[in-house]
């Protein structure tokens, strides 16, 4: 396991989304109300771009006619075959059970912290003053 | 000690042909160049005059995204309108030796008007040699015919057929009357003498009928499931109405409307067959037609809980009557190293991807 900078936290609104390449893997990054998640982009059904698709809320019923939307933006459809995935969990709706996308924890971090290290080689200018997005993998 | 590097990248490559690849025009004037002026008038003032019900509805699957991939929009038009975009996201990317083009729409198929109809299909023809196999090599044509004008169809098929860049012959298996009627066997006649198998899909237009065989569905989920249903009519009207004793070296692809009802629907034909074959002489046991003249493409394919179950199935088929097809660039896109959740032997594999398709179409 290593630690990842994989954005700027700023850059990523809440809402918004982007694909990230850690470690020769996408994997997309979600801002949900300020808070970050990470997704694999590859979809376990047939491997489908899984971020490409539509975020989306979950369409729950009660009976026959009675539809409603909950937890607006906080679900991900695969852009082939429309499977649905918390993106909070990686959990995939039709089978929480037994199919899971791979879920990474993304942490905020002062950019004064990342750029403390053991070795000082050459420097560079870093600004410091923004937070960064990390993913361990 | 040096180890021979194999490139286990290029090895494990699956090289497949596809059966069933939809192109689509950018815009309706696509056509244009295609149609001569007559036609294209009649098309700007009249419109078509399609066979379909509910009128207004896409008569399209329409799961998302007009039924299409959501990642496979190029900057203009509609999916498979860019060769680039199809070579990049799919030939390419997935290996792709031969993909056999299955042109759904403007090719006179639903057309009402014989005459517009005729013109169309010659249209549609020429735009596929045109704008898809003459860029890109691996495509290959359907020589796409209005079935409802069976003479003409028959002539365009004799007109085509010497360009091998054309492997089929593509008609709507939802024609007017069940297609193992004789007014169409003109058409199995010009195929038959041409070495051309037909590839029927059965998805998408239901041609005016209702599109399932109980009435107008409510849900699109409904309709899906419809394609397989027309193909059972399709199969049990093309054998009892002895198509295949005239027409003994016909081949039938049936294109994206499955495959695990196949054999129970054999079972079933026969032993019906069995307690009253004299409503009918027909040469065969209905399974014996089914055996020896259809073809089923894979897509979309089924997903059982026991993946392994699907297999049971194919061995009760044959593994020799399937072709893979991916539907590019539909939303129910199946994908050639992930469509199937069980272990294929090298065998099974190479007929599944290559060798079948090898078998009905010619390849030159």
């Amino acid at each position: 396991m290593s630690r990842h900078v994989v954005a700027k936290a700023a850059e990523l609104k809440p809402g918004e989304h982007k694909v990230v390449e850690v470690k020769g893997r996408e994997v997309g990054l979600f801002n949900i109300d300020g808070e970050y998640f990470a997704i694999s982009n590859r979809c376990p059904h047939e491997a489908g771009p899984l971020c490409a698709g539509m975020i989306t809320g979950i369409v729950l019923s009660d009976g026959p006619g009675k539809y409603r939307i909950e937890r607006k933006g906080e679900f991900v459809r695969c852009p082939w075959h429309g499977w649905e995935f918390d993106i909070r969990t990686g959990q995939s709706w039709c089978d929480p059970k037994s199919i899971k996308v791979r879920a990474f924890q993304v942490k905020v971090e002062p950019g004064e912290e990342l750029v403390k290290g053991p070795y000082v080689a050459e420097t560079f200018s870093v600004a410091v003053e923004e937070d960064y997005l990390i993913i361990e993998m | 000690m040096n180890i021979p590097v194999r490139d286990v990248r290029a090895a494990q490559k699956l090289s497949f042909i596809d059966g069933d690849i939809h192109p689509a025009f950018r815009q309706l004037s696509d056509l244009y160049p295609f149609l001569p002026v007559r036609w294209r008038e009649h098309l700007l003032t009249y419109g078509e005059h399609l066979r379909q019900g509910l009128t207004g509805q896409l008569p399209y699957p329409r799961m998302m995204a007009s039924g299409m991939r959501v990642d496979a929009f190029p900057e203009n038009g509609p999916p498979g309108s860019d060769l680039k975009l199809m070579q990049t996201q799919h030939l390419d990317a997935n290996g792709v030796e031969y993909g056999n083009l299955v042109a759904l729409s403007r090719g006179g198929m639903e057309e009402r008007n014989l005459d517009f109809a005729a013109a169309l299909s010659n249209a549609v023809n020429d735009w596929q040699i045109e704008t898809w196999v003459k860029p890109e090599p691996r495509l290959r044509a359907g020589i796409v015919v209005p079935q409802e004008d069976a003479a003409f169809a028959a002539a365009e098929i004799d007109r085509r057929a010497a360009d091998r860049r054309f492997v089929q012959v593509i008609f709507s298996p939802r024609a007017s009357d069940p297609i193992g009627h004789r007014r169409y066997w003109p058409i199995y006649e010009a195929a038959e003498r041409n070495n051309l198998p037909l590839g029927l899909h059965s998805a998408g237009f239901s041609g005016g009928h209702p599109s399932t065989p109980s009435g107008w569905p409510t849900y699109y989920m409904q309709e899906h499931y419809s394609f397989f249903t027309a193909m059972q009519g399709v199969v049990t009207s093309l054998i009892f109405e002895g198509v295949f004793d005239r027409f003994p070296k016909l081949k039938v692809v049936l294109i994206e409307g499955g495959f695990t009802w196949a054999p129970a629907l054999g079972w079933r034909m026969d032993k019906h067959w069995e307690r009253m074959r004299s409503e009918i002489s027909l040469k065969r046991r209905p399974t014996e037609y089914l055996r020896d003249h259809f073809w089923f493409t894979t897509q979309p394919i089924e997903e059982p809980v026991k993946p392994e179950h699907l297999g049971e199935i194919i061995d009760w088929l044959g593994w020799d009557r399937l072709i893979f097809s991916s539907d590019y660039p539909h939303w129910d896109f199946d994908h050639p190293r992930h469509a199937f959740k069980f272990h294929l032997t090298p065998e099974q594999k190479a007929m599944v991807f290559r060798d079948n398709a090898k078998a009905v179409y010619s390849y030159q």
